[in-house]
């Protein structure tokens, strides 16, 4: 090991021995190496007092840390049901043909929220979007040239906010923190009371009232409390967090801020998914520039002894930290499991205080329904919806994008802006949400309907429902956290299953274990990673079982026997 | 003493109690794997699984209170823990008959009780090297449920933390903390609670085989729900 390789290993540690940094450290390790050389490893233990098997378990929970050098290029490819829809199997095959002796690692990762540019990549932590023959073919030629990603052409990168409906929110200059000024002059009490008035409920799918989750944490007496903001954007078809950290940070970080000043918080964190690490060094501008201006730190706006400011924490490829007790665990640098409830994160979540965890979304709305007053926000929407939200629309329609709409729109209306017309299916809230097929697409966006954390995928009729429900599977195969048995064993029997129809080897039993596999993870997970992953294959079985028996190999009469098939396993044990 | 109710019996709890424990102080049996009075709760194996007003919750980790009506056997109930025991059989390689902790297995005998007598899911035939390094005990990951017992019995009991879970999803598995990772290179000793923890057959002693015959294993004589205190592994 070279003296420069310890050098860059004690500046990323840079004397911060806190344990709750360990994967911060180690996101940053790979960042640099793009792996985790051994040697940080023992540091590592040296300085946060952990063993080094636990931090090995800790690279080895996250898709974006990796124990082996792998290359000086780590592209991994999005590969979510949009990004396959845009051929983004035949453009990895493409680059890793141009590509073959180079010192890269090409593989795939879940889907990185660049559904409406994509096919999307992640070259060395960095996303580049609109992926096509040309693009890959330059790629491809930087990679040969040996060229550093930094000296990559700015072009590649250049991801747009694509904003293609604004309502009331996005309608709005920015704030200039009139909100929070708002907020400190009512005080706590009236500002809570303003969030309870319009409405509000949480923008991450659930649907939790946002005012209730604050005041619950508020009750909670402690010399401490903390204010999180979930930007772990990782359900597939979601982007809308994409543009408002992008665009509407000031309004995020703003939203944060009145919270901090309701529950008594005096620290904040972003968990930012490590796919958008493109965005921070923009956010950490933008909070400086908050600081300068005293939005942030001490004293805020004047207010005496109302001390609050923000940090952000890098997520490293694990869709179960958008959970909101994995993303606690995960902040305090371990594997990203969920905590068993109660105590909820509102009585003990971030270093076992009060914690309100919330949507970048609902924080942006914080900060406008403070400015403009709750009757404005919820003139918008239904009785049981109040407002409007954003919806990240992608798929097989004409304008992808993001769109801003009422609550209480009809799935026609919005295929209608969008372009979609003549869609076989839409797939609400993405893999772990409901599939919506034509004959129902009078029904609407609430949460007395449909709710979704925004992702709006349209499934043109020229689509193989199948290979939706294969793409899912494996998603899911891929993310489970593995705690719990009926997640972590049901999503792999699942994606076993649906393969065997996809290959049209599909049986009775088949589907007799998709239900009853179905059914346990629905009522038996831990979390909701593993009740809502059965979703998509229980709502096509009841909708289109068609899908199904059409893709059945055999049957009773008509027994089918592959020898090779049925002696795999055999062979593979005994090799 | 406040009370709710299990399978129309009136249980009294202390409040803080989960279901399992209430139910056990009054000596009513829930199956469970990864539960053990002796150790903070787990609720990943969710086995314990029981109908509380028409949902199904973990009765190791949700607090008891007032009006619960908690069914704890009944054909549905059984039925979700059969397919839970279906799943980890699947999952790992569990040979009963040729293993030496047969009759005297936690997750066989659960299995039993529950009825759940043959695996239907399909087999995954995992690969998982057996770790034979240490002089007094072995591992065979293959029988391995990820409860973690072993791990909690490691850090909080004897205090050396010996045991950890790494990766993710299917792959995670159980992990030694040692340099090579093998277990004779750890400082893990025979008089270990650890070392007894185990309810399947991962961590065992070597230099004996079978000694117990057919007929008197632990769970031989008294089945499971009849062993109202935690059996001795």
């Amino acid at each position: 090991m070279s003296a420069a390789t310890v050098e860059a290993i004690n500046n990323i540690i840079d004397n911060n021995h806190d344990p709750d940094y360990l994967l911060q450290h180690l996101i940053e390790i790979q960042h640099h190496f793009h792996y985790i050389p051994e040697i940080a490893i023992g540091a590592l233990a040296q300085t946060t007092g952990f063993s080094e098997t636990h931090i090995q378990s800790v690279v080895a929970f996250y898709s974006f840390l990796s124990l082996e050098y792998q290359g000086d290029y780590r592209i991994l490819f999005s590969d979510n049901f949009t990004d396959r829809i845009d051929h983004n199997q035949q453009l990895k095959t493409l680059l890793e043909d141009k590509v073959k002796d180079a010192s890269v690692y090409i593989g795939m990762t879940s889907c990185t929220g660049l559904c409406d540019q994509g096919p999307g990549l992640l070259v060395n932590g960095l996303a580049i979007n609109d992926l096509d023959d040309q693009r890959v073919e330059e790629i491809a030629a930087l990679i040969l040239n040996k060229e550093p990603v930094s000296n990559w052409p700015v072009h590649l990168f250049a991801i747009r906010d694509n904003i293609q409906r604004s309502d009331i929110q996005l309608q709005q200059e920015s704030s200039g923190g009139e909100g929070l000024a708002k907020a400190l002059s009512l005080g706590p009490d009236q500002t809570l009371s303003v969030v309870d008035a319009s409405g509000l409920r949480g923008r991450g799918g659930a649907g939790f009232k946002t005012a209730t989750k604050w005041s619950f944490c508020k009750q909670h007496q402690s010399d401490q409390h903390f204010v999180v903001c979930n930007a772990d954007e990782g359900e597939p078809g979601t982007f809308k967090d994409r543009i408002l950290l992008n665009t509407y940070a000031e309004e995020v970080i703003e939203g944060m801020t009145i919270c901090a000043s309701v529950i008594g918080a005096s620290k904040g964190l972003i968990y930012l998914r490590g796919e958008y690490r493109y965005l921070l060094e923009a956010l950490q501008g933008t909070m400086q520039k908050l600081r300068s201006e005293n939005k942030l730190g001490n004293n805020i706006l004047g207010q005496n002894g109302f001390d609050f400011d923000v940090e952000i924490h890098l997520g490293a490829g694990a869709y179960i930290c958008g959970e909101e007790s994995s993303l606690i665990e995960s902040l305090e640098g371990k594997r990203g499991i969920p905590r068993i409830r109660p105590p909820f994160p509102v009585q003990q979540g971030y270093k076992n205080k009060p914690t309100v965890v919330n949507n970048v979304e609902t924080f942006w709305s914080v900060a406008h329904i403070l400015r403009q007053g709750a009757d404005w926000f919820n003139q918008a929407g239904t009785e049981a919806s109040p407002g409007t939200r954003l919806l990240s629309i992608s798929g097989d329609c004409e304008r992808p994008g993001i769109y801003e709409y009422p609550f209480g729109m009809t799935l026609t209306e919005i295929l209608k802006d969008c372009g979609g017309a003549g869609a076989q299916a839409i797939q609400m809230a993405g893999a772990a949400g409901t599939t919506v097929l034509a004959k129902d697409f009078a029904r609407q966006l609430s949460f007395e309907d449909l709710a979704t954390g925004g992702s709006f995928m349209v499934i043109g009729s020229q689509r193989d429902l199948m290979d939706l429900l294969d793409n899912f599977a494996t998603f899911f195969r891929h993310e489970s956290c593995g705690f719990c048995t009926p997640c972590r064993v049901g999503t792999l029997l699942i994606e076993e299953i649906i393969q065997r129809f996809n290959h049209k080897q599909g049986s009775e039993v088949d589907l007799e274990q998709l239900q009853r596999i179905a059914q346990i993870m629905q009522e038996t997970s831990f979390c909701g990673l593993g009740s809502t992953a059965p979703t998509a294959f229980i709502d096509a079985l009841n909708q289109s079982p068609e899908l199904f028996t059409e893709r059945m190999g055999h049957d009773i009469d008509n027994p089918v026997f592959d020898l090779e098939q049925a002696t795999r396993d055999y062979k593979r044990i005994t090799q | 003493m406040p009370t709710f109710t299990l399978d129309q019996q009136t249980i009294e709890y202390n409040p803080g109690d989960t279901i399992m424990e209430a139910a056990s102080r009054a000596g009513i049996y829930i199956p469970h794997l990864c539960y053990h009075p002796e150790f903070t709760p787990h609720g990943s194996c969710r086995v314990c699984v029981v109908s509380v007003n028409g949902r199904y919750v973990s009765s190791c980790t949700t607090p008891a209170s007032e009006n619960l009506d908690v069914t704890n056997i009944s054909e549905a109930v059984q039925q979700h823990r059969k397919q839970l025991l279906e799943m980890l059989f699947v999952e790992g390689n569990h040979v009963c008959p040729a293993c030496e902790k047969s009759g005297a297995c936690t997750l066989q005998s659960v299995a039993e009780f529950c009825g759940m007598l043959s695996p239907t899911f399909s087999f995954q035939y995992p690969n998982r090297p057996v770790d034979a390094s240490h002089p007094d005990y072995m591992l065979d990951y293959n029988r391995c449920i990820n409860c973690e017992l072993c791990v909690r019995a490691s850090r909080d009991v004897d205090g050396k933390s010996i045991f950890g879970l790494s990766g993710r999803g299917h792959e995670a598995h159980l992990v030694v903390n040692s340099e090579d990772g093998l277990l004779g290179s750890s400082n893990f000793d025979k008089n270990d609670r650890a070392a007894s923890i185990c309810p399947v057959g991962v961590i065992l002693p070597k230099h004996q085989g079978f000694n117990k015959p057919i007929g008197k294993r632990l769970f031989d004589e008294t089945p499971i729900n009849e062993q109202m205190v935690e059996p001795q592994r």
